[in-house]
């Protein structure tokens, strides 16, 4: 395997609704800054790829026009995927093994706020028995997490604890559209948003956008001191049918976490992107994480969930810890589709 | 085929070969910022084209110029008067369109533009409409002008002599319409770097 790394990451606030700006004029300022950050121009990428979905726009081929943002001329080598930018990742990283290029640059952008999202979501359901009934991306997770409450797995004071530390983590985040410093047992008190799921249980509704450098080898090292070197990265995805899954445990990052290779050593800090609190214990099981690990220490998707996006920010969440020299080995974790249909887990470490 | 064994209380029925699931998605769409920039200037009867410092001048814009990568904060008001540089004949009734066939809809590059803009040819017959032709907007009264195209209401010719050198914008660069170059695909070898100046012919 060759030796990629992260080096640089960028991201726009995130916003309830971004209305001032169209999609490319809102992912602008993250690729130029993820490229002069290392001083780099698109001259010196050798593969771009990009995460983000038609169904949030609501207009066919988005993708191409917020391309233009990019400078892709003459012709670049390029690729989009229709999922969470943590894949356009994978995908680069892919790219990068082959040998043929050195440099990658990686973003992904949604405007969640154009349409109704949770029955936007609804889209990626099967179509024949599931999609007409229309159930919303709120009311799919909270069957979730009443399946791991009737479980005996989890309380509602513990989906509370992780609303309440995710938000106060997300004070330090200066990218963070929620955050507050309220006890769980405040949360507690809320009324049910779709129960057993209180208001504070559930992401915000989120536009941002994200950009990330990979680069190979010396092409790394010579651009920056110490970068967050991918030690191992792998996804899996579960069946469509939400019947034929148990959704109070998840197979797909438990596997995804050990071909990764987690376990191979100390974790010194995991984002999981998990959108709705019960989700985060789901996964920390799934990943095997112990108590001393720190999670989410930007608030995680909690704080901020711009669709397409939060996975990608979660490996740029863990990447800039490493080569800020806060941690020395990390996890980031990305999802996509409803109740954590498919994961991705990524292995981060610095060197000396 | 897998030998599927249906339930004793379906074995009867009629199999289901299609079923309909219709789906209907509202969305509010903003317009960003290069957009509504664009938009105010039509209610103005002014046609404001956008560019990038070095940069080509875009109209419509929408933010970026695509050659630099980078955002379009110059305005550069470009003329009412252009010349048609690709046409067809719609020779079909569309659902939704007010339009009496046969109409014309054409690209037009506006003075001063280096992108075109297709709109509606109007006030000649459909067959002699061509290539090069000069053209001038129409717009609409001035108490229904709105932050829409359409305040536009077509272009008819406006009597110049026809252009007879026009090309599709970016042809001789290879970013027209399916144009190569000199029968080579537009790469970097034969593309010149508008960021670098670097490589190509063009």
């Amino acid at each position: 395997m060759r030796d990629v790394a992260i080096i640089s990451v960028a991201q726009t606030p995130s916003r309830r609704a971004v209305t001032e700006l169209n999609e490319v004029e809102m992912l602008m300022p993250a690729v130029h800054r993820a490229l002069d950050q290392v001083d780099m121009t698109i001259d010196d990428i050798g593969f771009t790829c990009s995460g983000s979905t038609d169904y949030l726009a609501g207009m066919a081929f988005s993708f191409v026009s917020t391309l233009d943002g990019v400078g892709p001329w003459p012709p670049i080598q390029e690729s989009h995927v229709e999922m969470d930018g943590a894949w356009a990742l994978y995908e680069a990283w892919v790219k990068l093994q082959l040998g043929e290029i050195d440099t990658a640059l990686v973003y992904a952008y949604a405007k969640s706020s154009p349409g109704d999202l949770p029955m936007v979501l609804s889209r990626q359901l099967d179509p024949i028995t599931l999609g007409p009934l229309w159930p919303d991306s709120v009311s799919l997770a909270a069957l979730q997490a009443r399946a791991l409450l009737d479980a005996g797995r989890a309380t509602e004071a513990d989906l509370a604890e992780v609303a309440a530390r995710s938000r106060r983590a997300a004070l330090d985040n200066p990218n963070a559209q929620l955050a507050w410093d309220r006890p769980a047992a405040d949360v507690l008190a809320e009324d049910y948003h779709v129960a057993p799921l209180r208001r504070s249980d559930c992401p915000p509704i989120t536009d941002a956008a994200c950009a990330v450098v990979l680069a190979a080898d010396g092409a790394a090292r010579e651009r920056v001191e110490r970068p967050a070197w991918i030690r191992g990265i792998d996804h899996r995805v579960e069946p469509i049918h939400l019947g034929l899954r148990d959704l109070t445990v998840s197979e797909s990052t438990r596997i995804a976490a050990g071909k990764a290779g987690v376990a191979d050593g100390r974790v010194d800090v995991a984002e999981l992107h998990a959108p709705f609190t019960h989700q985060e214990l789901i996964l920390r099981e799934a990943i095997g994480l112990g108590d001393d690990v720190v999670v989410n220490p930007s608030g995680g998707a909690l704080c901020a969930n711009p669709m397409m996006t939060a996975g990608l920010i979660r490996l740029g969440e863990v990447a800039t810890r490493i080569s800020a020299g806060a941690a020395d080995r990390g996890v980031a974790h990305a999802t996509s589709g409803p109740c954590l249909q498919q994961n991705l887990v990524c292995v981060l470490e610095g060197e000396g | 085929m897998v030998d599927v064994q249906l339930p004793e209380s379906l074995r009867d029925v009629e199999p289901v070969r299609s079923v309909r699931t219709p789906a209907q998605l509202d969305y509010t769409f903003t317009a960003g910022d290069a957009t509504t920039r664009f938009l105010t200037g039509i209610t103005q009867k002014r046609i404001i084209g956008q560019q990038a410092p070095g940069g080509r001048v875009y109209v419509p814009p929408r933010g970026a110029d695509p050659e630099l990568g980078q955002p379009t904060p110059i305005e550069v008001e470009v003329a009412q008067v252009g010349t048609v540089t690709s046409f067809c004949v719609v020779n079909l009734q569309f659902y939704g369109s007010v339009m009496e066939i046969p109409y014309v809809s054409a690209l037009i590059l506006l003075d001063g533009a280096d992108l075109s803009i297709m709109h509606l040819i109007q006030e000649v017959p459909a067959d002699e409409v061509r290539i090069g032709m000069r053209v001038e907007a129409v717009w609409r009264d001035d108490a229904d002008i709105e932050p829409t195209l359409e305040s536009i209401k077509w272009f008819r010719p406006n009597g110049e002599p026809d252009d007879p050198d026009v090309r599709i914008p970016g042809e001789g660069r290879g970013t027209g319409l399916g144009s190569w170059i000199g029968g080579v695909a537009p790469t970097e070898a034969v593309v010149r770097n508008p960021r670098t100046g670097e490589g190509g012919e063009a």
